[in-house]
């Protein structure tokens, strides 16, 4: 099974849109959602759900009534403000790190894993699709991107692709999204900070040697600076297998929870079977090299 | 001489996982005796340091030899530090892997890290 | 007053939003709490005039006191710390500052040292402000806590949060007066502000939202919003124009007597609902 990754420098390029748009075009394949921070591949997903997981991604302090002599010294060493006056603790501000349970001298506080999120693989009739979602305030991470990764790979069925739709960035979740796959596609728009935003997660793509892509969504809001990402593809080896144009009836269609193919956008359509016909060639002429 | 591999699966037989940090497994095999035992890799619950836990796990286990795909830039250091040598894997069983290294026929990863890593060390 | 701009999802024009009230509320301080990604300078284009690094503390070892128990390496629960072959190795990239290794390490071989994560950057009279995290630093929270140590109290304050609702959200959210949520009309946008509703909710900080990119029917978040009751203050249309001026660097307020009208109206029904 080939694996390959949807990223962006920032959120909002039109990543997931994508995805769900070539779920719909390529065949016999998997899905899995591991921008775990704002997960959205769902949402254009008819799912069953077929397996739920509670997630524990961190730890909190707990403080243990019967023993606590509420001497204070906790609330000193403390230093994310997460013990309150009457010795509770803080939501969101616990960071886990326990240094209160080191310094209490009555051995009143410890440690313990909290509920996060919880992750999902469901059934959906576009194929086996693994995702997770995280509470409120609570922070993806790499443990949670190699989380549902991992359920994806243990509900293969003989499928040919498994598509990610990876997260925004590029810090830890976006190493661990990328990590061992095939191809990363950076879904890029003619912004400003357009650029830049690509050259770090191309460069992220690059060390871990993992050949990488670039689409331009929105292309022609900016010819320049289009011109300037094609350009900038060009010097550094990186092919641009898809420009799609400023559509604002994507919009129109998503509202009503259609993808642009759904909603029998033509013109975008094609440009996306495109897109898929000139990444599934590279992708197997690469790996037909390299065997 | 022991050895780990990074494995996906709990046998020999499993494919070789390509991260350090973050693999399924480790198999840790003793090349004089033949044995081997499998270690499931629980790391840090909080998200991150998973290289630097699972380079110290390395240490602990008498470990002078890794055959991994990718080395992250925090494990390196634990690893470099500790004397253990990195080498690239193939997309093959661990029992293959153990062939090939005995065999020397894998390539010794020395490559360093990105360039906004690896200043940190100061001790 | 302080007005919190966020998203429970990147690209809805946070920046646009928050930007643009900053252009036309005169004086007020624009605050890019979106350390990772700052770039409402793109569109403010301040004179940056003051440079202040952040530091945070980590530790270093003695060696000379040491005796490498490992202990200080089983206390960090960010496994920023190593003891390899008689050493420590400290990863100050991971380091959380949280100082547990001091107190687990009995010898008292642990000294406090500084190392620099960031900047946060002001135009000489403060009406700008932003916190710039280093590329490959991933604790963001030290930097938005300096940065709001800059906080103007005499005039109004924009801040611009990063995206999503992680602990780096609700660390800039802290100390406002009101939230401003902006979003656009999709079921992403919908979900996502489903997510950032429940945060300011559990927060309990006053709330309203603008609808960007809205079309001519955006019943998705208004049929949400009447039934929860949530204000709608404001809609910015989804057009090419806005769009297109946004790629170059252009606010809608500028060199837009309309639409700055209409933020000062939205500004005006902040102020109302704060004041109530």
């Amino acid at each position: 099974m080939k694996q390959i990754v949807f990223i962006s420098g920032k959120g909002g390029t039109g990543k997931s849109t994508l995805v769900a748009s070539l779920s719909q075009i390529v065949q016999n394949k998997m899905l899995a959602d591991c921008d775990v921070d704002a997960p959205n591949l769902h949402i254009l997903l008819n799912g069953k759900v077929m397996e739920e997981k509670d997630y524990y991604g961190a730890k909190e302090a707990v403080i243990d009534k019967d023993k606590c002599l509420s001497c204070g010294i906790c609330r000193r060493t403390c230093r994310f403000g997460a013990i309150s006056e009457d010795f509770e603790i803080v939501p969101f501000h616990c960071e886990g790190c326990g240094a209160c349970t080191l310094i209490c001298p009555a051995g009143a506080i410890h440690l313990e894993d909290v509920k996060t999120g919880n992750t999902y693989v469901s059934e959906t009739d576009r194929g086996t699709f693994s995702h997770a979602l995280l509470d409120i305030g609570a922070e993806g991470s790499g443990k949670l991107v190699t989380e549902v990764r991992k359920n994806a790979r243990n509900h293969i069925n003989e499928e040919d692709w498994l598509l990610i739709d990876g997260s925004p960035g590029i810090g830890c979740v976006v190493i661990a999204s990328i990590t061992g796959a095939d191809a990363v596609v950076a879904v890029s728009e003619p912004t400003k900070s357009g650029i830049s935003d690509l050259e770090r997660v191309l460069a992220v793509a690059k060390h871990f040697d993992i050949p990488g892509y670039v689409c331009i969504n929105k292309y022609d809001l900016n010819p320049d600076i289009t011109r300037q990402i094609e350009d900038f593809c060009d010097k550094n080896g990186f092919k641009v297998i898809g420009k799609i144009p400023f559509e604002p009836k994507i919009v129109y269609a998503l509202r009503e929870f259609k993808t642009p193919i759904d909603a029998g956008l033509e013109n975008i359509t094609a440009e996306i079977e495109d897109i898929w016909e000139k990444l599934s060639e590279q992708i197997s002429t690469i790996t037909g090299r390299r065997r | 001489m022991k050895i780990c591999i990074t494995s996906s699966g709990e046998t020999v037989e499993s494919m070789l996982d390509p991260r350090f940090g973050r693999c399924s497994y480790f198999v840790v095999a003793d090349l004089e005796s033949g044995e081997h035992t499998v270690i499931p890799n629980e790391a840090g619950v909080s998200g991150g340091g998973a290289g630097i836990s699972s380079g110290q796990l390395m240490v602990e286990k008498g470990v002078e030899a890794i055959v991994t795909g990718n080395v992250g830039p925090n494990a390196m250091n634990v690893l470099k530090a500790a004397g253990i040598s990195i080498y690239r894997g193939k997309t093959e069983s661990v029992k293959e892997n153990i062939e090939n290294y005995k065999a020397g026929k894998l390539e010794k990863i020395t490559e360093t890290v990105p360039s906004h890593f690896g200043m940190g060390n100061r001790s | 007053m302080k007005i919190a701009v966020l998203s429970g999802k990147g690209g809805t024009g946070k920046t646009t939003v928050s930007a643009s009230l900053s252009a036309t509320i005169k004086p007020s301080q624009y605050v890019d709490c979106d350390v990772e990604e700052p770039n409402g300078y793109i569109f403010l284009k301040p004179d940056i005039k003051h440079s202040i690094p952040v530091n945070v503390e980590i530790p270093c070892v003695d060696e000379s006191i040491c005796t490498s128990c490992g202990a200080c390496a089983k206390a960090c629960q960010f496994h920023a710390l190593a003891v390899i072959k008689n050493k420590v190795i400290l990863f100050p990239e991971i380091c959380h500052h949280c100082g547990a290794c001091y107190i687990a390490c009995k010898p008292g071989a642990m000294t406090a040292s500084e190392r620099t994560i960031g900047v946060i950057e002001m135009n000489d009279d403060q009406t700008f402000a932003q916190g710039k995290l280093n590329i490959g630093e991933p604790v963001a929270v030290p930097v938005i806590k300096k940065l709001k140590e800059y906080l103007r109290t005499d005039i109004p304050v924009i801040l611009d949060c990063s995206p999503g609702a992680s602990c780096t959200v609700v660390q800039s959210l802290e100390g406002c007066d009101f939230c401003l949520l902006v979003t656009e009309p999709t079921p992403f946008g919908l979900h996502d502000l489903k997510i950032a509703v429940s945060l300011v909710k559990k927060l309990g900080f006053p709330f309203g939202i603008v609808i960007n990119k809205a079309l001519e029917n955006n019943s998705l978040i208004q049929d949400y919003c009447k039934e929860e009751g949530i204000e709608i203050l404001l809609k910015i249309p989804y057009l090419k124009e806005i769009a297109k001026n946004y790629s170059g660097g252009t606010l809608p307020v500028q060199n837009n007597k309309e639409w700055a009208a209409r933020f000062i109206e939205l500004y005006d029904k902040i102020k109302e609902r704060v004041l109530q």
